[in-house]
């Protein structure tokens, strides 16, 4: 990661680049393209400190052995690395809901896929305001 | 609670009926250094992040979970499982230095 190594200017860190999620969201979901729809994803439409903003992921499934979610993953498109998390259930998940906390480095687009027992990907996005980017702002502390 | 290397927190029901939807919390003390902050002195903090995390009961594995640089710092993890039977929630999870941690939390089911 070329931008790790120096110390950015806060105007650097506004053009961090918005990175193409595509050939990461096939890794995950394979060729065809996940559609929109059955997963949902919780943000706050603004956050005040990106290095903890609250996520919910959230699957319209009925968690048993026949129909179930296999895995989620989150990315931010601007994150120096995209990938935030991968999550992989199963049939003993009970309920397809899983909460937690991300770091997100500047105002961008978040996605998240849904991969379910049937093979079938699904994706849905939001976007957050961030006043307070994480990663790169803490080195000018 | 053996080989805690890293502290934290883990939740769940001490009872639940069969066949009930129950809810987990877990809550780990642990920093996540994502390889791009620099200390006092300006010197680069090397990454160190909990990558791998599983969460199992009645045997069986609930979640598993790869964690990346975006994951917030004292990661923060709430998420369900279906009571099946009295036992216990193991969470396991290593970081990139190879520090593992456990924490179990037992479970009444009627």
């Amino acid at each position: 990661m070329e931008l790790a190594g120096t110390a950015l200017p806060l105007r650097a860190q506004q053009l961090m680049p918005t990175q193409d999620l595509r050939p990461l969201i096939r890794g995950v979901a394979g060729e065809t393209p996940p559609r929109p729809g059955r997963v949902h994803i919780g943000l706050p439409q603004l956050a005040e400190n990106g290095n903890s903003v609250p996520l919910e992921l959230n699957v319209d499934s009925p968690m048993t052995e026949a129909e179930h979610v296999r895995s989620l993953h989150v990315f931010a498109e601007r994150n120096p690395r995209p990938l935030i998390a991968s999550v992989h259930l199963g049939p003993h998940a009970g309920r397809a809901r899983i909460t937690t906390r991300i770091r997100l480095a500047g105002s961008q687009r978040v996605v998240a896929i849904a991969v379910l027992s049937d093979g079938s990907a699904w994706s849905d996005e939001a976007e957050v305001i961030v006043t307070s980017a994480a990663c790169l702002d803490e080195m000018s502390l | 609670m053996s080989d805690t290397a890293t502290p934290g927190r883990l939740h769940v029901p001490p009872t639940a009926k069969r066949g009930e939807v129950i809810e987990i919390r877990l809550l780990l003390q642990h920093p996540m250094e994502n390889g791009f902050r620099r200390d006092t002195l300006g010197r680069s903090v090397p990454r160190n992040i909990i990558h791998r995390l599983a969460a199992r009961y009645d045997g069986r594995e609930i979640l598993r979970a790869e964690l990346g640089t975006g994951m917030a710092a004292n990661p923060y993890f709430a998420f369900f499982t279906r009571a099946t039977a009295s036992g216990e929630v193991l969470i396991e999870w290593e970081d990139e230095l190879g520090q593992k941690g456990s924490l179990k939390a037992p479970i009444e089911v009627a």
